[in-house]
């Protein structure tokens, strides 16, 4: 195994990721639209019932709009790992996974090429919602729009990495559900991409603190900050170092030896 | 006389249980190159863990597995690009073409785009699906489903092809073409095959023949072997014999 070997499968994981998405225009269309109506008619709707106050990375006051755009784009990367997660459920009841894994590379290199495929389809993603909340007349500096990407890197690995370390507990597909009610919700919702951490401190200390160490917060302030061409040290780290553990307790979860692999009795 | 190439397959003390519940005990046989071995057992006999096994999606620490003289377990990546799988569910990406998934997996083997293309042709000609291969995997019949994961188990040129079950749900003409195929490349290239099945009548006078029941190997030889073993005129009466008239 040299390392051309492993540059052709981590592209041919890849590409075969980014073509069926391309392909799959209604799956296209639908990971756009949640964010669209978030955007369109819930901000349009609290725009006159949340006031904020000026806070980093903003330096004037700004549209509710303004402050939920970095969180919708990271919902639509915690929602893009959620999907990697199911379709990895699937494809293991399905089979196709099992291609993959019987394949002579690394593991741990196979899950973190499937993972940066799904990350790559949500980078693309998030791009193209920022191009319409362009047109929406939400404008970030232009460095931003550079900046933000080695952000969304970062977040969707993190995100993706949680996804991958999901899906190595789920039995079967049916149990997916309970992803939705006790992760993806739980973390949007106790998280900075809809209103700031001292508005929550407001209503309860338990949920500030809840809000503050969930790492979809940390991820959604990265992104913010990074819009605005800002760095945010602590935001960084901590999305970093949730992505090492996530990734790291994924790779466990799918080793044959250690992982959930043999008491599931399927792969 | 001349010392036998090193095993394809070489599985030696393998045991391996689910929590409490044995699923294979004590396991120990190889297969040559050039030889197709039929792995026979009733369901529940442990052919499926075993599988598993060899391809790694199990891990046991209980006995030793090598591929062509590679340790799975230290040799993983070495041990797995000798070994070729048909699985008994398709695992077929439905909405890409023929082609692009053959491409997937020549990528997973580090096959470059050229050699792939040229190694691509051979096998969809062989296996007569050349006209079919930009069509969508949804669109093609079981047979011909079949046919392309034959041809995408062959493209990194294994030594080792497992098959397991591939005929299950296929008409008489589509599992006899794969049947014959399958032999015709154990004589021409001397690749070594462990088939999985059921069907009795898959099994070639020349063809290996290993009867699993309960996890245990009851018979391991060539059908002449196992039928003096039994003392049987068939391999069906020997397959009930060995396995406590359990039904095919």
């Amino acid at each position: 195994m040299n390392l051309t070997h492993y540059w052709r499968a981590m592209w041919g994981i890849i590409g075969r990721e980014l073509w069926r998405f391309v392909t799959q225009r209604e799956r296209f269309i639908s990971a756009l639209v949640r964010p669209l109506v978030w955007l369109f008619v819930f901000a349009a709707g609290f725009r006159a019932a949340l006031g904020l106050a000026i806070s980093p990375p903003y330096e004037t006051y700004i549209l509710y709009e303004v402050y939920i755009t970095p969180g919708l784009c990271g919902m639509i990367q915690l929602f893009n790992g959620m999907q990697s997660s199911l379709s990895m459920v699937y494809d293991r009841e399905m089979g196709s996974m099992r291609i993959l894994l019987v394949s002579p590379l690394p593991r741990w290199f196979l899950l973190l090429s499937k993972l940066l495929a799904g990350v790559g389809v949500s980078v693309l993603q998030v791009y193209v919602f920022l191009g319409i909340a362009w047109c929406y007349d939400i404008h970030a500096p232009w460095q931003g729009y550079l900046w933000v990407l080695p952000a969304l890197l970062l977040s969707g690995l993190m995100l993706g990495a949680l996804g991958l370390l999901l899906s190595s507990f789920i039995k079967q597909l049916e149990n997916f559900a309970g992803v939705m009610n006790f992760v993806i919700f739980p973390m949007f919702f106790l998280s900075t991409a809809l209103y700031p951490l001292w508005k929550l401190k407001e209503s309860s200390v338990l949920l500030h603190n809840l809000a503050h160490y969930n790492p979809f917060s940390q991820a959604v302030e990265l992104i913010r900050f990074a819009l605005y061409a800002q760095l945010n040290s602590e935001a960084l780290l901590y999305t970093a170092s949730a992505f090492v553990l996530f990734m790291a307790a994924a790779i466990i979860g799918y080793n044959p030896s250690k992982g959930m692999m043999s008491r599931k009795g399927g792969a | 006389m001349m010392p036998r190439p090193t095993a394809a397959l070489d599985i030696d003390a393998l045991s391996f249980a689910y929590g409490a519940k044995k699923a294979l005990d004590q396991l120990s046989f190889r297969i040559y190159p050039g030889e197709c071995t039929l792995l026979l057992g009733p369901n529940g006999a442990g052919k499926s863990t075993l599988f598993s096994l060899i391809t790694r999606l199990y891990d046991s620490h209980d006995g030793h597995i090598a591929l062509c003289g590679f340790d799975l377990q230290k040799q993983t990546g070495q041990a797995l690009a000798k070994l070729g799988i048909v699985f008994q569910q398709t695992t077929l990406d439905m909405d890409l073409s023929v082609l692009d998934n053959l491409y997937y997996h020549a990528a997973l083997h580090g096959i470059s785009r050229k050699q792939a293309a040229l190694r691509i042709e051979q096998e969809l000609l062989r296996l007569a699906m050349w006209e079919r291969r930009h069509e969508k995997v949804r669109q093609l019949n079981g047979g011909h489903r079949r046919r392309v994961e034959i041809a995408r188990a062959l493209l990194h040129q294994p030594q080792l092809l497992l098959l397991d079950e591939p005929t299950v749900g296929l008409d008489v003409p589509s599992r006899q073409a794969i049947v014959e195929y399958v032999h015709q490349l154990v004589r021409d290239t001397g690749l070594a095959v462990l088939w999985a099945s059921h069907l009795i009548d898959e099994v070639y006078p020349d063809d290996y023949v290993l009867v699993l029941h309960k996890g245990q190997i009851k018979a391991n030889g060539t059908v002449d072997e196992v039928l003096q073993l039994t003392g049987t005129s068939g391999i069906k009466d020997a397959f009930r014999e060995l396995t406590e008239g359990v039904a095919v």
